[in-house]
């Protein structure tokens, strides 16, 4: 094949951090309620797949991309709460493998209920005009719509950071994470907390359903790609570490693209070596707790 | 007299005892349920497809028009009376599972006849297990390998095109109207593989210059890492080798890159399942291959006959490719039965080496040596306006006519003349 150009690894590099900002908005969920709710969420992956059948269901009705900007992450939240509310809750103290098979079992149910509603096929989202076709980012031509997601998934980052960090609502959550029993004899009401947790942590997976729609179509079977690699992300970067997801998400996506450069046949299998590796080196991930999963 | 009476009577009863437990062992005896079986047993013929994964739109398509050619055959009064069923099961696009589905339909199941798989890869999988179990297999997706004397048995028929046609009616078109200067993009097994050997085959003919061949694995979601090196690369043709839902996501992320402005994408298959799915925008213009549009109805009166059946049975419906794909090899296998008037394997492989048909599309027959269907080729390119209806999605640009000329030669593939 023809030479590299340094145009050409500056716009690989740059494709690898926009898949990168992908994985890590759908990891951030998923990272978000393992570490604080120790509940590893098999259904993230459905709330995700749901989040795209919403929109594309308000789109159908007369609604328009902005409006599920904003209207799928609070409906795909509600649902996650009652979620939490109904099936999860009962099985706190019981064990990280009870809720870890209940999620799955839920995540068939979902992707099942949406066969039956919208049918096995899937259907074509189209992006939103003014997001269409691609731009010069100075090393070539890059989907407009694509740095659109990367603006997205930093606005979602900053917001989440400054609702845990600057809150004191967010500071409940934080204790709550760290010694759940302190905080309840501090009179909070901790299982309120965690609901509140997981209705985020769903609503964050449906948004990326919804950013997601436009680059691939949706599909039931559309969840289940994305969770293997977004444990692989939340692996690499330590089980409920959220910044750790970030970094991981970003590098996972960089080791993609670059692995796709020069050997595409690869990169698949590249991120799961990537996992194999940081997991001898640092089993714990970049900035796991260790213990967590005891 | 009294004496006599009683004594007759106690014979008959004796006589009845006999005769009663005798016809009782009869009634449950193996052998006997046997014969009432034969006599009202449906003709079964098994349907592995890949009902779910990423080539599931295109499998639903080939049952409901499997059905349709079974629901004809029942309605015309079977062979004798006897009537037919379809027995589908999901292969999940995976060779593994589609061996265990083929055994069970064999073996539990006592199917007749296999018809069906929807990959290169799987159909070989399909066809191992029929092949040693004597069964009739008629595949219904692309394959060269199926046709080669390595895979092929006198039980395996082809009904689908396989990659060296279409590629070749495609190649043929393409090279002489778009450029010399060819990229692929190309999914990473035997389809994908076959496909570009034969693109790389009639290119010879043209001189194309390959300018190389990036390989992405089956089910991929994201293009994004692929497509720079593919645009840098700066062809003339990007032809890209997938199916399915690669297909859908490839030709959706390379619209985005804005490859269309300056390259032209073919494909060897232009799937109309998959067109729907992905909406107009991201097929638009793009020109491949099919072995059947619903279009040509104006053309042949068998694709009109079939166009009717499915909107009648399917509310206004239109068949797709892979539709007329289940339809064609459900009927072959039918017509064979009643034209043998008998489901024995031998009798049908001979029956379906005679057909001469034209049940949707115009004429086909099975070639001797490989039993690989002898048909026409649709050259396709994508609309994206001047839609009549939501089936209308595209246009046909130019037919290749059966011709054995435009496979490979029996001696190629390894069979004795």
């Amino acid at each position: 094949m023809a030479g590299l150009s340094f145009d050409l690894i500056a716009l690989q590099l740059f494709a690898g951090l926009a898949l990168g900002a992908i994985y890590v908005l759908f990891a951030i969920g998923l990272s978000l309620i393992f570490g604080m709710l120790t509940v590893v969420n098999f259904a993230h992956g459905a709330f995700y797949m749901v989040g795209a059948y919403v929109g594309l269901y308000l789109i159908s009705i007369g609604g328009n991309f902005w409006i599920c900007l904003v209207a799928v992450p609070i409906l795909i939240g509600l649902f996650g709460l009652a979620v939490e509310r109904v099936l999860i809750r009962p099985l706190y103290g019981r064990g990280i493998d009870y809720p870890l098979l209940l999620t799955f079992g839920l995540s068939y149910v979902m992707v099942e209920c949406v066969r039956i509603a919208f049918g096995k096929t899937g259907y074509p989202f189209d992006t939103p005009e003014v997001l269409q076709g691609a731009v010069n980012i100075g090393v070539g031509y890059f989907p407009l719509y694509r740095l659109f997601v990367i603006g997205a998934t930093a606005v979602v980052l900053l917001a989440l950071w400054l609702f845990l960090e600057k809150t004191s609502f967010g500071l409940i959550i934080r204790a709550g994470a760290r010694d759940p029993q302190i905080v309840r004899v501090l009179g909070v009401d901790v299982s309120r907390v965690w609901l509140i947790v997981f209705g985020i942590g769903t609503a964050i997976a449906g948004f990326a359903g919804l950013l997601a729609a436009p680059l691939q179509g949706v599909i039931p079977e559309m969840g289940g790609t994305i969770l293997a690699e977004a444990f692989v992300v939340t692996v690499v970067g330590g089980m409920g570490s959220i910044g750790g997801a970030v970094l991981a998400g970003l590098l996972v996506g960089v080791v993609v693209s670059m692995t796709s450069l020069f050997a595409p046949e690869m990169a698949k299998v590249s991120i799961f070596a990537l996992m194999a590796i940081v997991l001898i080196v640092r089993p714990q991930g970049f900035f796991g707790r260790a213990g967590l999963m005891s | 007299m009294t004496n006599k009476v009683t004594k007759a009577g106690s014979i008959s009863r004796r006589r009845l005892l006999t005769t009663a437990s005798a016809g009782a062992v009869l009634a449950v005896s193996p052998f006997r349920i046997n014969l009432v079986r034969a006599e009202e047993a449906p003709i079964k013929i098994g349907f592995p497809v890949p009902l779910t994964g990423p080539y599931g739109a295109e499998a639903q398509d080939q049952v409901r028009a499997g059905q349709l050619a079974v629901a004809q055959f029942n309605d015309a009064g079977g062979l004798n009376g006897r009537k037919a069923e379809l027995v589908v099961r999901d292969d999940k696009l995976n060779p593994g599972e589609a061996a265990t589905r083929t055994l069970e339909l064999v073996e539990k199941e006592k199917v007749n006849f296999v018809v069906g798989s929807l990959s290169a890869a799987v159909q070989l999988a399909i066809n191992n297990v029929t092949k040693e179990r004597g069964v009739i297999f008629n595949s219904i997706s692309q394959s060269d390998a199926i046709n080669e004397a390595a895979d092929f048995s006198k039980f395996t028929f082809h009904e689908a095109l396989n990659p060296h046609m279409t590629s070749g009616a495609v190649g043929r078109y393409a090279f002489t109207k778009f450029g010399k200067k060819v990229a692929f993009l190309t999914a990473d097994y035997a389809y994908g593989h076959e496909m570009v050997r034969g693109f790389l085959e009639v290119g010879k003919e043209f001189n194309i210059e390959n300018l190389g061949d990036v390989r992405h694995p089956l089910g991929t979601t994201d293009f994004s890492t692929l497509l720079p090196r593919l645009q840098a690369l700066k062809p003339d043709i990007l032809c890209i080798s997938n199916f399915g839902r690669d297909q859908q996501i490839a030709l959706k992320q390379a619209t985005d890159f804005g490859i269309k402005k300056s390259i032209q994408i073919i494909a060897p298959l232009l799937s109309h399942a998959s067109r729907v799915a992905a909406g107009p925008q991201a097929f638009e213009g793009v020109v491949g291959g099919c072995s059947f549009y619903w279009g040509i109805e104006d053309k042949f009166a068998s694709t009109k006959a079939f166009n009717d059946a499915f909107r009648k049975m399917y509310d206004g419906k239109l068949p797709t490719d892979y539709g007329a794909l289940g339809y064609g090899g459900v009927r072959t296998v039918l017509e064979a039965v009643k034209s043998a008037g008998s489901v024995e394997t031998d009798k049908v492989v001979a029956a379906l080496e005679a057909l001469k048909y034209d049940y949707y599309k115009g004429p086909q027959y099975y070639r001797k040596c490989d039993h690989q269907s002898v048909q026409s080729v649709l050259v396709i390119k994508s609309k994206s306006k001047d839609m009549k209806n939501e089936s209308d999605v595209f246009e046909v640009l130019s037919t290749e006519e059966p011709n054995e000329k435009n496979l490979r030669s029996c001696e190629a593939l390894g069979h004795k003349a």
